[in-house]
């Protein structure tokens, strides 16, 4: 099959209008938030050096934080704050998605407008601030009819590198809860659609490159004062906000919001309990691509209606607890202390996707390995690999508290390029998730527990506070509850890695929902 | 002579007499010295009130200083309405620092400064500086700004109807005399020096000014030029009854056009009168000055035959 006659390219085009829309709307309302802080600041300390070089300093500073780190602090800041006004002024807002998305990306924009309003400005020869003076103009008049035109190239040259910026940073707004052209990238790198990530990366660079058209187009008309140029550059961008706020003026109310972190297993499950929704009568749509912990504050503040989490993940970072204990025991505490925020526990699944340390079955054979207890002794010549956040998780302190564990290094991946570099030598062990395919797919061993340092990691289904006793939501999903198997979901992952037409999230759910019904 | 200009005031004043035709007979500086006056230009000198009746611009005792340099230090000086003064200096000497006083764009620190009767310290700078023409050294024509916008600017800040500026344009072009058709919407980067400059003049007299300021307004232009614009200018100032404040250099380019000159050195006012009550002055550096444009003439008159076309 070819790369152009590849159906996901169809697929990919039917979420256009609602990733692109969002995108656009992110980015201009960001851009224009940037631009409306950073040019009176920059016009006001154009002739003060002291706040000037502070000022430039700082959004220096904010500069060098990566637009994945920034995006991602805005998030517990608003929701701090949303807790601050709910408690002084009894008003709420949503910390999740437009907002904080917004905030951090006006923030990144206002760099390159504050330098080159500054150099702009600064520029200007001296004599021709004091002709204007000379000639009976006013300081605000000087500035509006001089300073401001003759500045202009410098000043657009400014906005222009910000509304570019900013566009290509929004893809990263995804896991923070706003729909962007990110949404491709993100779903496309965990479930290996290149498709995905080619068509999202396209799209944000015509993106960028047409809105950086349409400002050029609006500083030729200024400069050369064509109404004409600079209306039709305005009229532009305002054809694009227009545009984008059409198919979702057109949608009614998005119904019930599905969460699905970052990774296959998520995507497959979200599209599963959509489809049980929509197959309900329940409008509902997914939102996938939640960084890890913002997905359950998400679920607390009533962003998404429902998710499917993990027990272990919930123990540790929710409740913060070190002690193991049984499976079923800890599903039901665990249930007990969701109920006192008004989380519902709806369910098992019926699977765990637990982490576990893995490695070749020869390799392991060879060495005698079958636990970590028996690893520990060789650890010290071999390398492990584990995703982003493994490394700084309370299981891996246990694991290392348990066995004496001290490799020689260890290396965070890209959680789906794990198994092919352990099953290729490039790293020994990898902290990998008992319920992916890939590990029979290459021929891998989980290695035992004795000790029992990891926690289990039964995956169960939340509702959302409001959603409490929502019996339709119940009985929709209620066919789901305990008839997923590891092997079922196994084989599901193993498909969603694929690289085809039927590997994609929606096409394995309905695979799911086939093995389940039977 | 079109009725756009006769409505707007003193175009009717104006006749085209009164203006010479330059570019036909361009005269070197030097040789129009030394040649006998043309008719009109010998009662330049007698035309001067002999009396001052009414000052334009009165300087008391004005002190200003920047940091620890006195730029003027406790000058005092006369200007009477219709008058045309030179201010004489080397750089440094505070002469564009006094000029720039009479419409604020510099602030005394002591002293007063009276223009047409009036404190400058009562009135609103921006008022004071848009009924006071000023013309900058090398233009200081704002360079994104046709011919036209730049000339109509203090018209349009006052808040004239765009009608009136249009004519008020054309007619200060051709007061000028550019070709309004060709340089109208030109920008200022599409114009030769002199050309800038006579535009700089003309955006000085957009509002109908008593008095103009002019800062070095033809140092930066070529002799030829120079001194057609020079002349040009002066009859502008008659013609209109201006009074004409000039700073310059050069003291042959003072003789030649002001009625008085006052020289400037270190802050402090030296001398101040006609060219002839200056070289009575008791004051050496005064009267080197007035050394230079005597040893010009000099040596042109023994390197050029007397009866020369000219």
């Amino acid at each position: 099959m070819s790369l152009l006659s590849d159906p996901r390219w169809g697929e990919a085009l039917s979420h256009l209008a609602d990733y692109l829309g969002n995108h656009v709307r992110v980015s201009l309302a960001a851009l224009a938030l940037g631009l409306a802080v950073s040019l009176p600041l920059a016009i006001l300390t154009r002739n003060r050096p002291a706040p000037r070089g502070i000022l430039l300093a700082l959004a220096s500073i904010v500069q060098t934080v990566p637009g994945l780190a920034l995006l991602a602090l805005f998030y517990p800041l608003l929701l701090a704050a949303a807790a601050v006004t709910l408690a002084w002024f009894g008003v709420s807002f949503s910390a999740f998605g437009f907002l904080p998305a917004m905030l951090a990306l006006a923030l990144y924009s206002m760099l390159p407008v504050l330098r080159n309003g500054i150099t702009g400005l600064n520029g200007i020869d001296p004599a021709l601030i004091e002709a204007a003076k000379g000639v009976g103009m006013t300081a605000r008049q000087s500035l509006v009819m001089v300073e401001l035109p003759l500045a202009l190239p410098v000043m657009m040259a400014g906005i222009r590198t910000a509304a570019v910026w900013v566009i290509g940073t929004a893809t990263l707004s995804t896991p923070i809860g706003q729909t962007s052209l990110g949404n491709y990238i993100f779903a496309g790198l965990q479930t290996q659609n290149w498709v995905f990530v080619l068509f999202g990366c396209l799209a944000s660079a015509l993106l960028a490159l047409a809105v950086d058209q349409l400002l050029g187009l609006i500083e030729g008309g200024l400069r050369r004062r064509s109404r004409l140029r600079a209306g039709l550059g305005a009229a532009g961008i305002a054809a694009l906000v227009v545009a984008t706020l059409v198919p979702t003026m057109g949608r009614s109310s998005q119904g019930y919001v599905v969460g699905a972190k970052t990774f296959a297993e998520q995507y497959v499950l979200s599209a599963l309990m959509r489809d049980r929704l929509q197959a309900a009568g329940l409008s509902a749509t997914a939102r996938s691509g939640l960084g890890s912990s913002v997905i359950f504050e998400a679920l607390k503040a009533g962003d998404i209606d429902l998710y499917v989490d993990y027990s272990g993940t919930l123990w540790a970072n929710q409740l913060h607890r070190t002690d193991i204990k049984p499976r079923a025991e800890l599903v039901a505490e665990l249930k007990t202390a969701l109920a006192k925020e008004n989380i519902t526990l709806l369910g098992e699944l019926g699977f765990e996707n637990a982490y576990a340390l893995v490695m070749p079955r020869k390799r392991a054979e060879a060495l005698g390995i079958r636990t970590i207890a028996d690893l520990s002794a060789h650890a010290s010549t071999l390398s492990i690999a584990g995703d982003y956040e493994f490394f700084s998780r309370p299981e891996w302190a246990a694991l290392q508290k348990a066995y004496g564990l001290q490799f020689r290094a260890q290396r965070q991946m890209q959680p789906d390029f794990m198994y092919a570099a352990v099953a290729s030598g490039e790293v020994d062990v990898i902290a990998g998730y008992t319920s992916d395919g890939l590990i029979a797919k290459y021929d891998l061993v989980t290695l035992d527990d004795p000790k029992h340092a990891i926690p289990p990691y039964d995956a169960i289904l939340l509702l959302a506070p409001k959603r409490a006793g929502d019996v339709r939501l119940r009985t929709a999903l209620q066919p789901l509850l305990g008839k997923i198997d590891i092997a079922t979901m196994r084989d599901a992952n193993l498909r969603a890695s694929g690289n085809d037409a039927n590997s994609s999230p929606d096409a394995v759910a309905r695979w799911l929902w086939g093995k389940i019904k039977q | 002579m079109s009725a756009a200009k006769c409505e707007t005031g003193w175009g009717d004043s104006l006749s085209t007499e009164a203006v010479p035709a330059w570019t036909d007979h361009l005269t070197p500086l030097a040789l129009r010295a030394i040649d006998p006056p043309p008719p009109g230009e010998g009662k330049r000198k007698a035309s001067r009130p002999a009396m001052p009746s009414k000052l334009a611009i009165s300087y008391q005792k004005v002190t200003k200083s920047f940091g620890s340099l006195r730029a003027v230090d406790d000058v005092s000086l006369d200007i009477a309405e219709g008058e045309f003064v030179a201010i004489v200096g080397g750089s440094g000497s505070g002469k564009t620092t006094l000029l720039r006083l009479a419409n604020r764009l510099i602030e005394a620190d002591g002293g007063a400064i009276m223009v047409e009767g009036e404190d400058v310290r009562n009135a609103d700078p921006v008022a004071l500086r848009r009924r006071i023409g000023y013309v900058f050294q090398s233009g200081g024509l704002f360079p994104h700004l046709s011919v036209a916008d730049n000339i109509g600017i203090t018209p349009k800040l006052l808040g004239e109807p765009a009608a009136a500026i249009a004519g008020r344009v054309d007619e200060l072009l051709e007061l000028v005399q550019l070709d309004r058709a060709s340089h109208r919407d030109r920008l200022p980067e599409a114009l030769s020096g002199g050309q800038r400059q006579r535009v700089g003049v003309a955006r000085a007299l957009a509002a109908k000014p008593h008095i103009v300021l002019m800062d070095e307004p033809f140092g930066a232009l070529d002799p030829l030029t120079r001194d057609a614009l020079g002349e040009d200018y002066r009859a502008l100032h008659r013609s209109l009854g201006l009074t004409t404040v000039m700073i310059t250099h050069d003291m042959t380019e003072a003789i030649l056009l002001a009625d008085r000159i006052a020289v400037m050195r270190g802050g402090k006012m030296l001398a101040q009168g006609t060219p002839a009550e200056l070289s009575s002055s008791g004051d050496a550096y005064v009267l080197e000055l007035l050394r230079t444009p005597r040893r010009q003439v000099e040596r042109l008159n023994a390197l050029l035959p007397q009866s020369g076309a000219a």
